[in-house]
């Protein structure tokens, strides 16, 4: 591990990578401030550029520091103007608002930078002492055991997605695989589904789908509804330091919810939204009596759960990506795409194949939280100011940077029509509820869950391999229970809200 | 019926039309050393198909009608919202992509940024053109000198522009 940290250190600390943690924190930060644009949003807008750096680990380096730039952005916003860019900082501005309300914005601030330090710090060296280990378990598994893990992880997306929902999800999950059938596979050398368009023979594009799929809808939105983007700026920001004995009443507070947070976000599915969500409901409940009561109102243990939460959430999810190649979110499926598009194929090899991208990354985590807690901080109150650009410059701006994501990746101006024409169908989809990540990560995964499920069948000449390898067969089996088990609670949580009152 | 089931519908249609060219056309013309193999190009697309249709036939036949979410878009008060805007700048944007090539970079990405900007009620033009001029200048710049990538600066009758 030493030496893996050494290869990290000697690839991070170049000055063009140090320059793009730095920038990729300010430009996530600046962006994830702004309503309404969340990290997904932002890392795919700036994937086009990522992947013509051509360094994978360059690349992967300015997105994980955009990622937690954004997050850190986003709870800026809910906190000064109670208008959370993204589901995971919801919990955030439970109290971080009341605080700003109460002229705290600055101490509110601070705290919110302090946790998140400490959440992706810790998160950072439970990875390192993580990644490795599951990374030797999972050189074991054969191409079955692969097929059947992705199965797992989709299922599991689909099984988080909320009651009510696990049809849905399961469906947009389907959806993606289906569109990740169209063109020329590398399996068979032989175009399927094109219907006859020459501009669908390579398929469908990653950036156009993943632009569609998140930035277009969510520029509509702000569109069509003035509300989502009031700008109102909660005051002046000052005073931006904490006491002492504030610091100690936060601190437990932020160990146990960045490991907590760092395990949720390993599961697939759940990541950073229910982990602060979880995060601020535990430290609620076991707060004593009068602490309990400031919950909601401004207390700062409560702005502190969410935000150490969600950060370690955040690289917990680097897990699943960078050991076993599987995505357990949006916006690591992003990842995923980007480093696919590099020819970096992240999985167990990955350590052994390519270290430095793998420790490279892990040292830029901590250079990243670093980096915003020192350079970021001080610099809120002049990059708040972005929350006052007008949305007349905004929408156009936002709309004209998805096109322009479209076009540079793929060089042509169909795929701008296809952009426009699946951002309508996102959208449409988005306003009867359907989930729209689990249909970008059966997208991104399809080929290779096609791939590991040919070459298990042909080894074992048909679907043999199922009853052949038990490990197989129990992932599958943990896979249906996923499925299965919410849809059966639900059912029976309707059947006895139809049913008369169960003895009073 | 709400719209998540005549969404679930469309896409029963669609995966119906998937499974179709999956179960039908797809094996046509399979050199026969291919057919020996276990797997076919379609044998996957079979599973998908056949999941995502009982899926779809799950929601269509099922009786979840979601809420609204607070703070999220009612689609049932739809007409409430800008939707004029909202599909005008979606116009605009596949005018953007018919454009793109024949009238070139600059004067499409101006034109785009500008009128969209009017779309959505900004009036000061003595503002709006400097921005919108200095952004694409910038814009073109950093794509084509720094990433490398070519854009057609100028309309196709003006040459390539270097």
């Amino acid at each position: 591990m030493l030496e893996g940290i050494m290869i990290g250190l000697s690839t991070a600390f170049t000055f063009s990578n140090i320059m793009l943690v730095i920038g990729g924190c300010l430009i996530g930060t600046f962006i994830g401030m702004l309503p309404g644009l969340g990290p997904m949003s932002i890392i795919s807008i700036m994937i086009p550029i990522a992947i013509s750096m051509g360094d994978p680990a360059a690349a992967l380096i300015l997105l994980a520091g955009v990622y937690y730039g954004a997050i850190f952005g986003g709870s800026t916003s809910s906190i000064l103007i109670n208008a959370p860019g993204v589901a995971s900082t919801v919990a955030t501005s439970f109290d971080g608002y009341p605080l700003a309300r109460a002229g705290k914005a600055g101490k509110a601030l601070t705290v919110a930078a302090i946790s998140s330090f400490c959440g992706g710090s810790i998160g950072a060296v439970l990875l390192m002492i993580f990644a490795p280990a599951l990374a030797t378990v999972a050189l074991l598994f054969h191409s079955s055991e692969y097929f059947a893990l992705m199965v797992v992880g989709l299922s599991a997306i689909a099984a988080f997605a909320g009651t009510g929902q696990v049809a849905k999800a399961l469906l947009m999950t389907l959806l993606g695989l289906m569109m990740a059938t169209v063109g020329e596979g590398a399996l068979f050398n032989l175009p399927r589904f094109t219907m006859g368009i020459m501009d669908l023979q390579s398929g469908f594009g990653f950036v156009t789908l993943a632009m569609a799929m998140f930035a277009l809808p969510e520029a509509l939105y702000l569109v069509m509804d003035p509300s989502r983007s009031n700008n109102e700026a909660g005051g002046e920001i000052k005073d931006l330091r904490i006491t002492r004995a504030e610091a100690k009443e936060i601190a437990p507070v932020i160990g146990r919810q960045s490991i907590q947070g760092f395990l949720i976000g390993v599961l697939p599915g759940a990541g950073a939204t229910i982990a602060s969500f979880l995060g601020y409901a535990v430290e609620r409940n076991i707060a004593s009596k009068e602490d309990q009561e400031k919950f909601g109102k401004g207390s700062l243990k409560g702005l502190a759960a969410p935000e150490a939460a969600n950060n370690a959430a955040c690289t917990g999810s680097f897990v699943p990506l960078l050991t076993l190649g599987i995505p357990g979110s949006g916006t690591t499926a992003i990842l995923l795409g980007a480093l696919i598009a590099l020819n970096v194929n992240p999985g167990p090899r990955l350590m052994v194949d390519k270290p430095e991208i793998f420790w490279a990354v892990i040292i830029s985590m901590y250079i990243g939280n670093l980096v915003l807690l020192i350079l970021n901080l001080p610099l809120i109150p002049y990059i708040a100011k972005i929350l006052a650009v007008p949305r007349n410059y905004l929408i156009p701006f936002i709309l004209f940077f998805t096109m322009m994501g479209a076009y540079i990746g793929q060089n042509n101006a169909t795929e701008l029509l296809l952009l426009v024409g699946l951002g309508i169908c996102a959208t449409i989809l988005r306003f009867a509820d359907y989930p729209l990540a689990p249909l970008l990560i059966g997208f991104i995964l399809g080929s290779m869950l096609e791939d590991n499920f040919a070459r298990a069948m042909q080894l074992y000449d048909g679907l043999g391999f199922i009853l052949a390898r038990p490990m197989t067969m129990g992932l599958l089996g943990i896979a249906a229970v996923l499925i299965i088990l919410p849809s059966y609670r639900a059912r029976r949580a309707r059947l006895r809200a139809a049913g008369v009152a169960d003895g009073d | 019926m709400a719209l998540d089931r005549w969404i679930a519908l469309i896409i029963l249609m669609i995966c119906m039309a998937y499974g179709y060219a999956a179960f039908f056309t797809l094996d046509v013309g399979l050199p026969p050393f291919m057919q020996r193999n276990a797997i076919w190009p379609s044998t996957f697309p079979k599973v998908l198909a056949v999941l995502a249709i009982a899926c779809a036939l799950i929601i269509l036949l099922g009786k979840s009608e979601s809420e609204p979410k607070e703070g999220d878009i009612d689609y049932r008060r739809l007409m409430d919202y800008n939707l004029g805007q909202a599909l005008l700048l979606l116009a605009m944007m596949a005018a953007y992509a018919l454009m793109l090539r024949p009238v070139g970079f600059l004067i499409s990405t101006v034109a785009f940024l500008t009128v969209s900007a009017l779309v959505l009620g900004e009036r000061r033009l003595q503002y709006l053109m400097p921005i919108t001029v200095l952004a694409t200048g910038v814009v073109w710049y950093l794509v084509q000198q720094v990433l490398g990538i070519y854009l057609r600066p100028l309309p196709y009758f003006l040459g390539t522009g270097g």
